[in-house]
Order: C-alpha cells, then sequence, then structure tokens
C-alpha cells in the first residue's frame, strides 16, 4: 500500500522538522549568551555568571523572565494584528531551515536518512522568498502598534529591506552563474569535489555577507530599532514573550543567515582536506553536521564582533551605501562573472 | 479523490475566501493583507502544476516586495473606516454594472473552453527552471530583450519623476555633499 509508504516517509520528515526547530531555538539561547560573554570580553567586564556555571543557565532565566512578565496589549492597538505581528517575525526566521542540507546522511534502522528537509529544485530562490517575507513580522506588528516610534521603526525596516534586498538578490545571481544550479544540496557536492565557492566569488560574499547583515537588522544596520532615536523602534509597544519573539527572531535569522552562508559559499558541511567518502557513512554524516556548525558558530561569532565593534549608521548613509555602493558593486561583480565564464569556457 | 485533487480543493477555497475577504474589508490594511495571503494561494497552485519557478517568483516578486510597498503606502496614507472616501450612490451603480459586465465576459470566455483536456496536476517539466530558461534565451529571445528595455526605460521614467527637486533642495544636497 502507498499510504503506509508515505507515513512513513512523513513521520521521518516530522521528526526532522522538529529536531531543527528545536536546534535553532537552542542555537539562538546560546547566541544570546554569547552575545553577552562577547561584548563584556570586548568591553574587559566578566559578563553573566551567577545563573549556573559560567552563566551558562542565564539564556532559560531570561526566558523564564519573558514569559513571567505582565503582559500588556495596548487599547487603542489593533488586537489581532498585534498578536499576529511576532508570530510572522518567527515563523519566517524558522521557514529558511528547510532546505538547507545540515548533513550528508545518516543511516539508521536500515533507512537512509537525508538531512534536509526538502531537497527543491529552486533551493536559493526559496531562500529569497523566505527573506523578501521577513519583514512582514515587523511592518504589521509595527503598525498595529498604533504608536508613531513603532511606525517609523516599520517603515525604516521596510524601505531598508527592500533596498538590501536587490543587492542581495544579485550577488546571489552571479553565484547562480558559477553554479549552475539553485538546488543547495547540489552545490555543496560541487564544493567538495572542487574548490569553494568563496574562491571563485569573493566580492559577492562580501556583498552577501553585508547584505545579511541588514537583513538582519543587526549593527550597524539596525535603524528599525536604533534605541537612542526611535525608543525601542518596532517593537516599543510589546512585552512579555511577545517581545521575546521579535528579539529571539533576531537570532534564529542569525543563525539560519549563517547557516546559508557557510553552505553558499563555505562548503556547507564539506571538511576541508578530506574525503568523505572514504569514511563510513553515519561517521561522514555526524562528522559533516559538526563542521557546519563549526562554520555556523564562526558567522555567529562575526555577527556578534562586528555589533560590538562598529557603531550605527545615520539613516541616509544607510540608504546611500545600499543604493550607491553596493548595488554597483553586485551588478559590476555580476558582470565579471559573466565575463569570465565566458572567456575560460571558450 | 486522488491527494492532488483534495489540495486543489482547499487551495481553491482558501484563495477564493481570501479574494472576497479582501473586497469585503473596511480596513485597507486588511484587505492587503488578504491579498498577500492570495498571492500565497496561487503560488500554491502554480506548485500543483510543477511550475516551481513561477511559483516563487510570485512570491519574491509580489508578496515580497509590491505588496510591501502597498502596505508601506496604505500605512503612511493612514486610511481608516472613517475617512473612507467617495459614497457616491451613482458611481457605486456605474462601478456595479461595469464589473458585472466583466465578470459575463469572463464567464463566457471560461464556458468556451473544452473541457476534455483537464489540467494536468504535478506533471510536465514546462516550468522549470531550466526549461524556462532555455525558452525564453532562444525561442522567444527578441520579445524577452524588448520587455526588459520597456522596464528600463519605467524604472529610468520612475527617477525622473522623484527628482524634481525645487532649488532650495539641491542647493542643500550640495552643502551637504561638501561638507561630508
Amino acid at each position: 500500500m502507498f499510504l503506509s509508504i508515505d507515513l512513513i516517509y512523513i513521520l521521518e520528515k516530522l521528526i526532522l522538522i522538529v529536531i531543527i526547530v528545536s536546534i535553532s531555538m537552542v542555537v539562538a539561547m546560546y547566541t544570546t549568551l554569547a552575545e553577552r560573554k562577547v561584548a563584556a570580553f570586548i568591553q574587559d567586564r566578566r559578563g553573566p555568571n551567577r545563573a549556573g556555571p559560567f552563566g551558562l543557565l542565564q539564556p532559560l532565566a531570561d526566558g523564564l523572565k519573558l514569559f513571567f512578565k505582565e503582559e500588556i496589549i495596548p487599547m487603542f492597538s489593533n488586537k489581532f494584528l498585534f498578536v499576529l505581528g511576532p508570530g510572522l517575525a518567527m515563523l519566517t526566521a524558522l521557514m529558511t531551515s528547510a532546505v538547507i542540507p545540515w548533513g550528508s546522511k545518516l543511516e539508521l534502522f536500515g533507512r537512509e536518512i537525508s538531512l534536509q528537509i526538502a531537497d527543491i529544485n529552486i533551493g536559493i530562490l526559496y531562500v529569497f522568498g523566505v527573506v523578501s517575507l521577513g519583514v512582514y513580522g515587523i511592518i504589521v506588528g509595527s503598525w498595529s502598534s498604533n504608536n508613531k516610534y513603532s511606525l517609523m521603526g516599520g517603515l525604516r525596516a521596510a524601505s531598508q529591506i527592500i533596498s538590501y534586498e536587490l543587492a542581495l538578490g544579485i550577488s546571489l545571481i552571479a553565484l547562480l552563474m558559477v553554479t549552475g544550479t539553485l538546488s543547495l544540496k547540489e552545490m555543496v557536492l560541487q564544493q567538495q569535489e572542487g574548490y569553494w565557492n568563496i574562491v571563485y566569488q569573493p566580492l559577492g560574499f562580501f556583498l552577501f555577507l553585508v547584505c545579511t547583515f541588514a537583513e538582519c537588522n543587526r549593527t550597524p544596520f539596525d535603524l528599525p530599532e536604533a534605541e537612542n532615536e526611535l525608543i525601542g523602534g518596532y517593537h516599543t509597544e510589546y512585552s512579555s514573550m511577545k517581545l521575546g519573539f521579535y528579539l529571539f527572531a533576531e537570532y534564529i535569522n542569525m543563525f539560519i543567515s549563517s547557516a546559508v552562508m557557510a553552505t553558499l559559499f563555505f562548503g556547507g558541511y564539506d571538511i576541508p582536506f578530506l574525503d568523505e567518502s572514504t569514511l563510513p557513512v553515519n561517521v561522514a554524516g555526524v562528522l559533516g553536521i559538526v563542521a557546519l556548525f563549526l562554520k555556523i558558530a564562526f558567522f555567529l561569532f562575526l555577527f556578534i564582533w562586528v555589533r560590538w565593534t562598529i557603531p550605527r549608521f545615520r539613516y541616509d548613509q544607510l540608504m546611500g551605501l545600499g543604493w550607491k555602493v553596493l548595488l554597483p558593486l553586485a551588478l559590476l561583480n555580476m558582470f565579471l562573472t559573466g565575463a569570465a565564464i565566458l572567456f575560460f569556457d571558450k | 479523490m486522488e491527494l492532488t485533487t483534495i489540495l486543489f480543493l482547499i487551495l481553491s477555497l482558501i484563495s477564493i475566501g481570501s479574494a472576497v475577504m479582501m473586497l469585503m474589508s473596511r480596513n485597507p490594511v486588511y484587505s492587503v493583507l488578504w491579498l498577500i495571503l492570495l498571492f500565497f494561494t496561487i503560488s500554491a497552485h502554480y506548485l500543483m502544476l510543477n511550475a516551481q519557478f513561477l511559483a516563487v517568483v510570485n512570491i519574491i516578486v509580489y508578496a515580497g516586495a509590491i505588496m510591501v510597498l502597498f502596505l508601506f503606502v496604505v500605512m503612511l496614507m493612514n486610511l481608516n473606516a472613517d475617512t473612507e472616501p467617495m459614497k457616491n450612490y451613482r458611481l457605486q451603480l456605474v462601478g456595479v454594472i461595469a464589473g458585472g459586465s466583466l465578470l459575463l465576459i469572463l464567464v463566457s470566455a471560461v464556458m468556451k473552453i473544452e473541457n476534455n483536456q483537464p489540467v494536468m496536476l504535478m506533471v510536465g517539466d514546462y516550468g522549470l527552471i531550466k526549461v524556462l530558461g532555455k525558452t525564453l534565451f532562444q525561442k522567444f529571445v527578441l520579445p524577452f530583450e524588448i520587455s526588459s528595455i520597456l522596464f528600463l526605460s519605467a524604472i529610468i521614467g520612475a527617477m525622473v519623476i522623484a527628482k524634481r527637486d525645487t532649488p532650495s533642495q539641491i542647493t542643500k544636497g550640495e552643502t551637504e555633499k561638501r561638507s561630508s
């Protein structure tokens, strides 16, 4: 019967989804701790060290605090959209994880399990699509708060994300021209056999990195929540776990973006200088996951490092950088890539 | 019933429902949000027809970019049910007649389609990016290039309209450039 086979397949994917979503949550939780610890290190402080050894239980304490705080929904807000906003932010943050290959494959219970939720042949466009939806959580939340600071933050977020999406998309197109495929899995396989894509696309990677910072609303591009101009930006009116969702979605976005960058430009789960096919399947699978997470950890550190090193841009500087520097550079990168492909293939 | 048929029915219900809700909502922000939901279900329909590229481009361009701008404008104008313009009875009547005749034409056109070839779900590779790209850049390369020039001219036109500065703004921009 086809139904029973289908059910096992669906079960396998469901388990995979649950595992990946919970890992995203845990990584995001501990990124908040890492953020505070790294900030403390950079500013020559100790950072949180009371809850548990080395402050390891601090994220749990923070989460509990957010849960137990009083929840306030402003009287003049649009109640339904006010609740919908943080939910949308969380949803779009988690959706991208579906197409990322987290590892090669594992053999469990006599079944070969691919460590990717969906290997669709438009993988990279899917990532781009979800990124472009990420702004809805912020806009909806900011408008429904019925607060002028919130609205200003939301409008800033919308124009910022649309502006930086262009350069992001064009730097991705140059990458597509090199790899010739849209599937993230296939890109990783190509990088396992040849060189990592960073070798072919250094400028493309740099543009992608800068645009990712803007898309995640991270410093130096955190204008939507610039606290010394807009109080709290789009989440001024939010309290309790709804605020927690917004803050948390930012860290999940960072985690997923790091995973995307590692996959696209740094070989994904590929272990450098090692031929994975010589190892048993399960060992190679687990080592691959470890390699990917090490790369992700590096990018997360980079996010934090930049936040505590570089001050915030002014708003016109932000727009000028996006439209007058990054977009022309991305176009130039695409042109050079096309020319190089034409030249070397002939 | 097959699984795809059930999916198709559910999706169609959602898309028709959200289209109706988009028209019925008093609040323009709700209308925009319903329209976004409608675009999602249309993308899902594309996916069912195996047109993955079309589906994801529909999300990126319409749901991701154009609707964000719509929402942007609607929020800035702060349209509410109380400030709703145009309650002219005659205009409403004319609108009903015009819309009704459009519906009539559409229905008659749909009725004429021969139904002996039902839509095939999840088959064919016409919507896949490889096939689409080859068709666009080989068979239809001239129309494709001409339409892209049209887009370019539209972009430049928008810029020209937006750049209509008053003299005081121009001098202000120049001083800013000098100081930075």
